[in-house]
C-alpha cells in the first residue's frame, strides 16, 4: 500500500508532530520503502490464525484495592515544565 | 581490575584482596582517561560510587555482605533512577530527572551493587548503531571508526573497554545482543516476562525486556538471579519461581541437541561471521553436542512483523510525551496544539520521528487489519516456528548480526540498518531468551553467537554459553584500547 | 407527520472502589490538585498498570445484576488522542472484547408495565483529569486526581422512546449500582455521568435516523430537559424538510437547551490497538459463580416480591424500591409492624414528606426504621388511634422522646377501647345534643348516615382523641337507631 504526502500529514498531526515540508517529503519516501517492506506480509495466508498480542499466553494478575501510594507531588512535579499551585499549565484549553 | 570479570572481582572482594572502593577508584579514573572518546557514558554518577562502595565495604566488614556486594554497575539511560537523569538518549528528556527507580534497580541496589552512571544508547532504544543518540554516537573500543551497535550501545562499549565489569540494557529486538557481538562481550536477553519492565522506559512493551551485558555467561548468571522475577508493579511479569541460575552452569552438555536454524545460513551473511559460527559449532561437538539442521520458515517475515507491531506500540508509548508533565517544552506555546506540535518536533529525533509516524499511520482507520491485525497473525506463525523447532533439538544457535561491527556513519539508510536485526528480531516476536556470545574475529572485529531457549529456560542457556566459554578463549581477548587513547 | 423519539444511552459509572483501576492512588473526591495522582496516573516515564481486582469483581456483579454475557477472555485497549487531562496520550479502555456483553435492565415509569432495555455491552476504563478554566495568567490549569478512577461504561440498545423512560431507564441503572454498591450513584459529584443518542422516525418506520449525540448529560431531570428538548429541535427541522447533521452537543441546563460543540474532531481516529502492558483478563466459571454469592437482592427483584408477596400496587412498590436504603428501610418497618399496607403508606406519606421537606435522605432520618415499626404496631393493635400516630412521628422527628410508647404514656395518648366508657360518653353527648338528636330521628334514613359525624366529632372531644372512632361510630349507630 502506497503512503502519499497527505497520509503523512494526517498521521503527523493524529501523533502532534510538527513537520516542515521537507522533513514531510523525506518521510514520505521513507514511510514507503518500509511499508513496502512491509507489504510482504500480505502474501502470507493467515486464514484462522488467531491475532498474537503477547508472546506468552496467559492472563493478567489483579492488584488488591488498597489505596497505598503517598502523596508525592512535590517530588514527582519537580521536573514539570510550569506549575502553580500544584496544577500543571498548559495554553488555553477553550472548551 | 578493570579486565576481571564480575565473579572475579566479587571473589577478590570477599578475600579482602581489594574493596569496593579500590574498585570503584580504579574504574572511575579509567572512565574519565578512555570515555570522553568512547562516549559510552551519558551521565557518571562518580561521587555517589564512592559513597555507595564505602557503604558496601563497610556492609563487608559487617558481615552483611552478598556475592554482589560492592560490584560496579552501569545502566542504559533507560532504566530509571531516582534523583539521576534518565535521558533515554533523547533531548526529550534531557531534563528528565526521574523521581523513582526501576524495579531491578532497586533489585540490585539491595543486592549492594554500586552504580558508576548511565550509559548511551540510541533514542529510546531505537537504532542498531547508537547512533541515533542526542548525546552522539558510542564508538567501539575494538576500532573507534566502528559502531558498537544497538541500542544497548554505550552499555557494551563500557564493558568491552574494562569501564565497568556488567552493565544492563534492554532489547526489544536484538538491542543487548547485536552490541554485545559487535563489542566482543556476553549479553542475555531474557524470557519476556523474566525480568520486571517497571521503571524501563518503554519503546514496544509487548517486545522490550532487560537484561545483563557482561563478559561471562556465568557472570550474566549472577545478574539474572538478582533481576529476575515477578514484580507487582508490572502486570505482564511472570510469577513463576526463581532458580539459581548459576546452579547448573558446570554441567555437562553430552547428548545436547543443537539446531542450527537453514534460514540464519543464507543469503546475506558475512562470510567471515559464518565460518567463525561454524568454528564454534564444531567446539560443540567436541564437547558432546549433536547438530541438526531445522527450518524457521517464517523467518524473513520477522523483520516486516516487526516493523508494524513496535512502531504502532511505540507511537503510543510515546505520546506521554507533550510537554505537559515532564520533559521537554517548547519556549513560549502559543496554543495546546503548539505546545505538542513544537515540543515533540524539537524533543525527538529523526528515526524516533520515523517509527512515530510508522506506526501512527499503521494503527489508523482502514489500515489496523492489513498492517496490525495481520501482522500479530504472523507474529504467531513466528513463535510457532520456535515451539515447532524445540521439539527437535534444546537450543537454536547461529549469528547474533550478518556482519560485524560496520564504520561509523556508513549505513544513512533506514531500511539497511533495519536488516541488522534480521536474527535476532523474531526472537523478541517469539518471547524466548537469547544469548550472545564471543566467538571469534573477522580481522580486529567481534563475532557473536547466538544461542536461543525456550521460554525460561535460561539455566540451560547458560550452562550451554558457559560450556563454550570453558572451552574457548574469545571472551578473555581485550580490545588494545589503553594504548590508543588521545594523549 | 408523526415521529419516534429513538434513543440510546451510554452510562459512565464511577466505581467505587478505595484505589484506582490502575494504580495504588487514593480515588477520594475533593483534594487537593494533583495530590492523589501517582507516577502511574500521570503516565510518567516507564510505569506500568497493574489492574485492580476490586473494578473486575464491581463489574462482573452488574453484569451479573443485568443477566448479562460474562466472556471468559476480555481485553483492554488504548483510546489514543492528545488532551492535556489525558496523560498518557491514551486512555486504557475496552473496545472490542469487552468485560461485559449482551444484558438487559427492567424499566418502569408512570402507572406502566415493566418494560426491558437492551444493554449492548458495558466496559471497564480509566477516568480523565480535569481542566481548571480560571485564569492562570492566561493558562489552564490541569488537576490530575481523577486520572484513573474506574469507570464501567454500560452502553444501551437505542430502545427508548421518550424522555420519561429514557429517565427511568437511568433512575433503574442508578438503582443496580447503588443497590450493589459499586457506586454512591452521586450525580452532582459526577460519580454517573450520561450521554445520550437521540434521533427521529417517522412512527412505524423500521429505519434509524442520523442521530445527535448530547455529552454530559448529568441529572435525571436535565436528562428529560434535553431529549425534551433535542426531540422538538429535530422534528422542527425535519418538518421544515431539512436534514439532521450527524454531531456532538452540549447540553445547556441554565437554558434547558442544547448546542452544537463546534466540529473540532475534525479527525478523531482513536487508533484503538491491544494494551501490551496488559495481558488478556480472564474469567473463569468458579470467579463468576462466587461474585454471583455475593450479590443483594436486586430493585426489580424486590418490586416484584413486594407486589406479589407483599400485595402493595406496582406504583408503591416502585416508588419503596428506587434506593436501597430506602427499600430496606421500608423492610425493616414491614417486619416490625407486619402490615405491607400501611408501612407503605407510612414510609411514602409521613416520612418521606418530611425528609423532602428537610432535604434529607432516608439514612438521615431523625426517626429509625424501628422507631415507626413499632409506632405502627401501637396503630395495629389499636393502643392509639392514626390522629395519635402521626401526632407521636412529629415527636419522634423532632426528638422529643426515644419511643412510641414513651410518647404514647407521655401524651396520654393510649387509645379508650373500653365500651363502658365510651358509652357513658355517649350517653353524656346525646344528652347534651337534643336538637342534633330530633333533627336525627327525622332525617330520612339516607341521611343519617352523614349525619353521624357531628356525634362521633362530639364524643372524640370528650374523650381528648383517645377513644377508638370505630368502636365509637358503632356504638353511637346502636344508640342513636334505639331511639327512632
Amino acid at each position: 500500500m502506497a503512503i502519499e504526502h497527505e497520509d503523512v500529514r494526517r498521521a503527523a498531526h493524529l501523533a502532534m508532530l510538527g513537520l516542515d515540508e521537507r522533513e514531510a517529503e523525506r518521510y514520505v519516501s521513507d514511510l514507503s520503502r518500509i511499508l513496502e517492506m512491509v507489504d510482504r506480509l500480505q502474501e502470507v495466508d493467515t486464514e484462522g490464525v488467531t491475532p498474537l498480542s503477547h508472546p506468552l499466553d496467559t492472563t493478567q494478575p489483579l492488584r488488591a484495592d488498597e489505596a497505598i501510594e503517598p502523596n508525592r507531588r512535590d517530588a514527582l512535579q519537580a521536573c514539570a515544565p510550569a506549575v502553580e499551585d500544584g496544577l500543571y499549565l498548559v495554553p488555553r484549553v477553550v472548551e | 581490575m578493570h579486565d576481571k570479570t564480575l565473579a572475579e572481582l566479587a571473589r577478590g572482594l570477599a578475600g579482602g584482596q581489594w574493596t569496593s572502593r579500590d574498585i570503584t577508584t580504579a574504574l572511575l579514573e579509567r572512565i574519565e582517561r578512555l570515555d570522553p572518546t568512547l562516549n559510552s557514558f551519558i551521565t557518571v554518577t562518580g561521587e555517589q560510587a564512592l559513597h555507595d562502595a564505602g557503604e558496601a565495604d563497610e556492609a563487608r566488614a559487617r558481615g552483611q555482605a552478598g556475592m554482589l556486594t560492592g560490584i560496579p554497575l552501569a545502566y542504559k539511560d533507560i532504566f530509571c533512577t531516582e534523583g539521576v537523569r534518565t535521558s533515554c538518549g533523547s533531548r526529550m528528556l534531557d531534563n528528565f530527572v526521574a523521581p523513582y527507580n526501576a524495579t531491578v534497580v532497586d533489585k540490585l541496589r539491595l543486592a549492594g551493587t554500586v552504580s558508576l552512571g548511565k550509559t548511551n544508547m540510541d533514542e529510546f532504544a531505537m537504532g542498531s548503531s547508537n547512533e541515533n543518540s542526542y548525546y552522539g554516537p558510542v564508538r567501539n573500543p575494538w576500532d573507534q571508526s566502528l559502531v558498537p551497535g544497538g541500542s544497548s550501545g554505550g552499555s557494551a562499549a563500557a564493558v568491552a573497554a574494562g569501564l565497568v565489569p556488567a552493565a544492563l540494557g534492554t532489547d526489544t529486538g536484538g538491542s543487548i545482543r547485536q552490541p554485545a557481538a559487535f563489542c566482543g562481550i556476553t549479553g542475555l536477553k531474557p524470557t519476556y516476562g523474566r525480568v520486571s519492565r517497571y521503571g524501563m522506559v518503554a519503546y514496544a512493551s509487548s517486545l522490550d525486556q532487560g537484561g545483563p551485558l557482561a563478559r561471562t555467561a556465568e557472570d550474566c548468571a549472577w545478574l539474572l538471579n538478582v533481576m529476575a522475577g515477578h514484580d507487582a508493579r508490572d502486570s505482564t511479569s511472570v510469577s513463576r519461581s526463581v532458580p539459581d541460575y548459576t546452579s547448573e552452569l558446570d554441567k555437562p552438555l553430552d547428548g545436547l541437541r543443537i539446531g542450527l536454524p537453514r534460514e540464519y545460513f543464507g543469503e546475506g551473511l558475512d562470510g567471515g561471521v559464518d565460518s567463525a559460527i561454524r568454528d564454534a559449532i564444531r567446539v560443540y561437538e567436541s564437547l558432546g553436542a549433536s547438530v541438526i539442521d531445522v527450518s524457521l520458515p517464517h523467518t524473513e517475515l520477522a523483520i516486516p512483523t516487526y516493523y508494524v507491531i513496535a512502531p504502532a506500540e511505540a507511537s503510543s508509548n510515546l505520546s506521554r510525551y507533550d510537554g505537559v508533565r515532564f520533559g521537554h517544552r517548547c519556549d513560549n506555546p502559543d496554543t495546546l496544539e503548539d505546545l505538542y506540535k513544537r515540543s515533540r518536533a524539537e524533543g525527538f529525533g529523526e528515526e524516533v520521528k520515523r517509527r512515530i509516524l510508522i506506526g501512527t499511520h499503521t494503527l489508523s482507520e482502514g489500515f489496523f487489519d492489513a498492517y496490525y491485525r495481520k501482522a500479530q497473525q504472523v507474529r504467531r506463525l513466528i513463535r510457532q516456528d520456535f515451539l515447532d523447532a524445540f521439539r527437535q533439538v534444546d537450543v537454536l544457535m547461529g549469528p547474533a548480526a550478518p556482519t560485524p561491527a560496520f564504520p561509523l556513519g556508513e549505513t544513512a539508510d533506514p531500511l539497511q540498518m533495519y536488516l541488522q536485526d534480521i536474527y535476532t528480531i523474531a526472537i523478541n516476536l517469539a518471547g524466548i531468551p537469547g544469548i550472545s556470545v564471543p566467538a571469534g574475529f573477522v580481522g580486529q572485529r567481534p563475532v557473536g553467537l547466538q544461542i536461543l531457549a525456550p521460554h525460561f529456560a535460561e539455566s540451560h542457556l547458560l550452562n550451554v554459553a558457559h560450556a563454550f566459554q570453558q572451552a574457548t578463549d574469545w571472551h578473555q581477548r581485550r580490545p588494545d584500547i589503553d594504548g590508543s587513547e588521545p594523549a | 407527520m408523526q415521529w419516534e423519539a429513538v434513543i440510546g444511552l451510554e452510562v459512565h459509572v464511577q466505581l467505587a472502589t478505595q484505589s484506582k483501576i490502575f494504580s495504588g492512588a487514593s480515588t477520594a473526591f475533593g483534594a487537593e490538585p494533583n495530590s492523589q495522582a501517582c507516577a502511574v496516573d500521570l503516565g510518567m516515564p516507564g510505569v506500568l498498570p497493574v489492574l485492580n481486582e476490586n473494578a473486575v469483581a464491581m463489574a462482573v456483579r452488574f453484569g451479573l445484576a443485568i443477566n448479562a454475557e460474562i466472556p471468559e477472555y476480555s481485553v483492554f485497549e488504548r483510546k489514543n488522542y492528545f488532551y492535556p487531562d489525558l496523560p498518557k496520550g491514551y486512555q486504557t479502555s475496552q473496545m472490542a472484547q469487552p468485560i461485559i456483553g449482551r444484558g438487559e435492565v427492567e424499566i418502569t415509569h408512570g402507572e406502566g408495565d415493566a418494560r426491558l432495555v437492551r444493554i449492548h455491552h458495558a466496559h471497564l476504563e480509566e477516568d480523565a483529569g480535569k481542566s481548571l478554566h480560571e485564569d492562570y495568567h492566561g493558562m489552564t490549569g490541569i488537576d490530575l486526581n481523577r486520572a484513573g478512577t474506574p469507570l464501567l461504561e454500560i452502553v444501551s440498545e437505542p430502545d427508548m422512546r421518550s424522555a420519561a423512560e429514557a429517565s427511568a431507564y437511568l433512575k433503574a441503572l442508578h438503582a443496580i449500582v447503588t443497590y450493589l454498591g459499586i457506586s454512591d450513584g452521586n450525580m452532582a459529584e459526577g460519580s454517573m455521568r450520561c450521554d445520550v443518542n437521540v434521533s427521529l422516525r417517522p412512527a412505524g418506520s423500521e429505519q434509524l435516523g442520523t442521530r445527535a449525540e448530547i455529552k454530559n448529560v448529568n441529572s435525571f431531570r436535565f436528562v428529560e430537559q434535553a431529549i425534551a428538548f433535542e426531540i422538538e429541535r429535530q422534528s422542527e427541522i425535519l418538518e421544515d424538510g431539512g436534514r439532521i447533521v450527524q454531531e456532538t452537543r452540549l447540553f445547556d441546563p441554565d437554558h434547558g437547551e442544547t448546542r452544537s460543540m463546534r466540529l473540532k474532531e475534525e479527525a478523531n481516529d482513536y487508533r484503538y490497538f491491544p494494551c501490551p502492558d496488559l495481558l488478556p483478563l480472564m474469567l473463569d466459571s468458579a470467579y463468576i459463580d462466587h461474585q454471583r454469592t455475593l450479590l443483594p437482592e436486586l430493585p426489580s427483584e424486590k418490586r416484584h416480591r413486594f407486589t406479589s408477596e407483599l400485595g402493595l400496587s406496582a406504583y408503591d412498590a416502585g416508588v419503596l424500591i428506587a434506593t436501597r436504603p430506602l427499600a430496606e428501610y421500608f423492610e425493616q418497618v414491614h417486619a416490625i409492624c407486619g402490615n405491607a399496607k400501611l408501612a407503605a403508606n407510612w414510609v411514602q406519606s409521613e416520612l418521606m414528606g418530611r425528609l423532602n421537606h428537610d432535604s434529607l435522605t432516608v439514612e438521615e432520618s431523625p426517626v429509625s426504621a424501628t422507631q415507626l415499626g413499632e409506632l405502627l404496631v401501637r396503630l395495629e393493635d389499636s393502643t392509639i388511634n392514626g390522629k395519635g400516630a402521626k401526632q407521636v412521628f412529629a415527636d419522634l422527628w423532632e426528638r422529643r422522646g426515644e419511643s412510641a410508647d414513651e410518647l404514647i404514656e407521655a401524651h396520654g395518648l393510649r387509645q379508650v377501647t373500653d365500651s363502658g366508657a365510651i358509652e357513658t360518653m355517649i350517653d353524656e353527648v346525646i344528652a347534651n345534643s337534643p336538637v342534633q338528636v330530633t333533627q336525627y330521628r327525622e332525617a330520612p334514613e339516607d341521611k343519617r348516615g352523614k349525619m353521624i359525624g357531628y356525634f362521633v366529632g362530639q364524643v372524640m372531644k370528650l374523650s381528648k382523641g383517645t377513644a377508638n372512632p370505630q368502636q365509637v361510630n358503632t356504638m353511637l349507630r346502636e344508640k342513636l337507631d334505639a331511639l327512632l
